[in-house]
Parts: structure tokens; C-alpha cells; sequence
């Protein structure tokens, strides 16, 4: 019985396990919950995350969600090479600082530009609030500054010397404003380098494939196919952003 | 020169890696950092944690942050029992999944509460409206509840029958509120039974004296704060509008 993944490749996180797992020829049925049609709040989806969130993982009995969680479940279950998550107890400790800060300082602020730039918008039709969204900006800006001047000032990669978890993470989360049409790497020459490097680590066919859904414009005529489904994603999306 | 903690044990984050240092008898001096008095944006402490965060650990020449990133090394470089951080493959997923929602799930909306109620009052001098905080209220609410229908359930501990490092991070957060007299787990049967069950397996001693200060925060003098780092917490009202 496969490893399932239930993942929507609009998310971040998600993109980041369907790499890990593509990139490590780990063998997974995809479960594909489309965001966008509120299939995440669906009774079926919440027997498989009551947290109402992607991505989550199924393994026989076994249900599992928070990206981290299943990444680190992954490297240790289908034993990566060591650079995802290294043995050594300082190295293993700065892909873990990196994991745990970069929720709240990367995750948050880049999804939240897209989903204020791009998404509500999108399901609202409402123009965006343009005060709201500068703010967002600000503070995904404060924190590219810390990534470009202080963390990658003195290492290669987030974490350490190779490729980990660290980077996987990081990466597919500031995809997310570029899909918003932000270019966060533009002002930031380190991060610049540092997004090549990856690339050229993970491959660009699969970066592309990983992408691909993201980086496409939203079919405007799809928002209001079920504008029931598209009033409960505004309230939400209104409620997270405020 | 040995391990260095620096801390101050009104923030959750260095409660839980405090009394996991002090329940499995690891030898740290205890580097005190004012949060009231804006130590954390001092020079000597920004130069071990230019975000200006707490907690940090410095070990050597080797400086770490991040609470979670901290519990797991002292757990390893010291072999702590194995049920903090259990090495089945299942259950420690459990306690990393637990440990990656807790951030946005359970600290935040806790740490706000205490703002919202407490501090923004108190050093602001302006009030938070009843509305942003009734929402901030359903929001806590909302997060206790789904931290007892998908992590606890029924079961003695996050993992079963033994306290794990999720227990103890879970428990120091739900505390956060107590700093402005409101207590969670006066909501829940369920959740004030495992509070106690947490509090016995980390030892009750122990456990108030890691909450000693956060209990006496309402009677702190804030005249005394820095007035570079009022400027800093008037910056964040506006998160609380």
C-alpha cells in the first residue's frame, strides 16, 4: 500500500513535499484537494485532517499533517541522503531553527501577500487593499533582509552547507509571491544566488512541474463556479488576513 | 565554559525549555534577559540573537534559537528518556506535528490574549476594543478545542501514556493567559485533567516556579520600561485594532 499525499500544488508546503518525494523517488498516491472548491472543509477531506489543512499524509492507519511533520516522517521512513536532514547534532539543530522560524517569519507573510494580492481579489471581486497589502509587503521584505544579509551572509544554503529541508521549504514559499507577481528576489542579491543554486540542486523540470499550477493565471470565470464555496473562502481569507 | 540559557520565564517558549533543562538535570547557567526592562534589544543580546528573540542557547561557539531547535538538541546531546521525544517512527511524527502547529496555532493566539488583556493596556494606555477581544477569545477557543479533539483525545498524553516534549511546549502556552488572570482551562474538564497530569509528571515545584514571574506580571511597574521599546510596542497596536 503506497504512501498517500493529499496536496494542493497552489500551497507551498505542498509543492515542497511533492519535490521531496519526486526529487527522492519516494513512491506516493497523490490525493489531489483543490483549495479553490473548498474541498479542504469537506467532511471526506477532515477525516483525513480535522485541522482543515494541506498538505496531510495517509499511510495505511496512519494519518499524519504539518508539512514538517511529513517531511521529516518521509526522510525517515524512505531514508533520504543525509543532507535533508543531517545527522550531526549542530547541523540537524540549524535545519530545525530553520523549520520552526521560518512558519511564522516566512511562511505566513509570503502566503499572506499572494492571498491578499492575488486570491481574495480573485474569489471577492473586490479591488485590493492596497494599505493591507504594503504592510504584508513591509514585512515579508523585513524578513527577505534578514535572509539575504544575515543568514546566507555566512552559508551557502539556509541551514548549512548543502541542500536540506531547510531550503525545500524556503524555496517553495517565496515561489509564492513571485506567483502574486512580486519579485522578491529582485533587491536581493545572496537570496538571487542562493534560488539558482537550489534549482540547479532539485532540477528545473521539476521545480517547473511543481510550479506549473501556481505561476498560471486563475481562470476569473472559475471563481464563481460554486459561489457559495467562493463566499466561505472570502470570509476566511478576510479573517486570516486581518 | 558550558551551556548558557538565555532567558526570561515570562515568555512560554523559555518556560518549556527551562523546565525540560531542570527536569532532566542538565547543568546551564541561567542568562537572564529582561523582556520588561527590552534587554532583548540591548547590544550584548543582539549579538547572540540579532532577532532579538528569546529563547537562545549558547553552547561553546555554537549559538541556537528557536525553542523547538533547542528542546531537540538538548534531548539529544544529553539523552534525555526516550519518551520526550519518543524514536518510533509514528510517535515521534506525532510530537513534530504537534510542535509544527503549536506556532500559529497555540502561541500566538495565546500570546496575544495576554496583550490584548494586559500589556497594550498597561503601557499604551489604550484599551483593546471588546470586540478584537471577544475575537481573539473564539479564536483561543477555537485552537483549544481542535488542540483536544485531534492531538489529546482521550488519551493520558499527546502520545499516550507519557508526558513528550509536545505536552510540556502545549502546556506552557495555554499558561500564557494566566498573566492577565484568564485561565483556559476552566473551559474544559478534559484539558484542566491533562494540565494537572502535565504538571505532576514535570513536578509541581518545578513547574511554579517556571510561572512565578508570568504569575506576577500584573503587578509590574511599566514606568520603568525603556522608551525606545514602548515606541516598538505602540508600532504593534495596530495588529491589535
Amino acid at each position: 500500500m503506497l504512501v498517500e499525499l493529499f496536496l494542493d500544488l497552489y500551497s507551498p508546503p505542498c509543492r515542497a513535499i511533492y519535490i521531496f518525494a519526486k526529487k527522492n523517488g519516494i513512491p506516493f498516491e497523490l490525493r489531489p484537494v483543490e483549495l479553490a472548491r473548498g474541498e479542504h472543509l469537506k467532511p471526506e477531506f477532515l477525516k483525513v485532517n480535522p485541522l482543515k489543512k494541506v498538505p496531510a499524509l495517509r499511510d495505511g492507519d496512519f494519518l499524519l499533517a504539518e508539512s514538517v511533520a511529513i517531511l521529516l516522517y518521509l526522510s525517515r521512513k524512505f531514508q533520504t541522503a543525509a543532507h535533508w536532514y543531517p545527522a550531526d547534532l549542530q547541523a540537524r539543530a540549524r535545519v530545525d531553527e530553520f523549520l520552526a522560524w521560518q512558519h511564522a517569519a516566512i511562511q505566513l507573510p509570503a502566503t499572506n501577500v499572494y492571498l491578499c494580492k492575488t486570491l481574495l481579489p480573485y474569489f471577492s471581486g473586490q479591488p485590493v487593499d492596497t494599505v493591507k497589502l504594503e504592510r504584508l509587503i513591509s514585512r515579508l521584505t523585513a524578513t527577505l533582509q534578514h535572509l539575504d544579509q544575515q543568514v546566507l551572509a555566512v552559508r551557502p544554503f539556509m541551514a548549512t552547507e548543502q541542500v536540506s529541508l531547510a531550503d525545500l521549504m524556503a524555496f517553495t514559499e517565496l515561489m509564492q509571491p513571485i506567483a502574486a507577481g512580486c519579485e522578491v528576489f529582485r533587491d536581493w542579491p545572496r537570496l538571487t544566488s542562493w534560488r539558482a543554486r537550489v534549482e540547479a540542486v532539485l532540477g528545473p523540470e521539476l521545480i517547473q512541474e511543481a510550479h506549473r499550477l501556481v505561476l498560471q493565471p486563475r481562470d476569473p470565470r472559475e471563481a464563481q463556479r460554486d459561489p457559495q464555496v467562493a463566499q466561505i473562502l472570502v470570509h476566511r481569507l478576510q479573517e486570516r488576513l486581518s | 565554559m558550558g551551556l548558557e540559557l538565555y532567558l526570561d520565564l515570562l515568555s512560554p517558549s523559555c518556560r518549556a525549555v527551562y523546565i525540560f533543562a531542570k527536569k532532566n538535570g542538565i547543568p546551564f547557567e541561567f542568562q537572564f534577559v529582561d523582556l520588561l526592562k527590552g534587554h532583548h534589544h540591548s547590544k550584548e543580546y543582539v549579538e547572540i540573537n540579532p532577532l532579538r528573540k528569546l529563547p537562545s542557547l549558547r553552547d561553546g561557539k555554537f549559538i541556537l534559537s528557536e525553542c523547538v531547535a533547542i528542546l531537540f538538541y538538548l534531548c539529544r546531546k544529553y539523552s534525555a528518556p526516550s519518551h520526550w521525544y519518543p524514536p518510533d517512527l509514528h510517535t515521534r511524527a506525532r510530537v513534530d506535528e504537534f510542535m509544527a502547529w503549536q506556532h500559529t496555532a497555540i502561541q500566538l493566539p495565546m500570546n496575544k490574549i495576554l496583550w490584548a488583556k494586559l500589556l497594550i493596556p498597561m503601557i499604551t494606555g489604550q484599551e483593546v476594543s471588546a470586540e478584537r477581544t471577544e475575537q481573539l477569545l473564539q479564536e483561543v477557543k477555537h485552537s483549544t478545542q481542535q488542540f483536544e479533539e485531534k492531538f489529546l483525545q482521550d488519551k493520558l498524553f499527546i502520545t499516550g501514556d507519557q508526558i513528550s516534549l509536545a505536552d510540556l511546549m502545549a502546556l506552557v502556552e495555554m499558561m500564557q493567559p494566566i498573566g492577565c488572570n484568564y485561565n483556559i482551562f476552566l473551559n474544559s474538564s478534559r484539558l484542566a485533567e491533562w494540565r494537572m497530569r502535565v504538571e505532576l509528571a514535570v513536578g509541581s515545584a518545578l513547574f511554579w516556579e517556571a510561572h512565578d514571574r508570568l504569575t506576577k506580571l500584573q503587578e509590574w511597574d511599566c514606568s520603568t520600561l525603556d522608551p525606545t521599546v514602548k515606541e516598538k510596542i505602540r508600532d504593534l497596536l495596530h495588529r491589535f485594532k
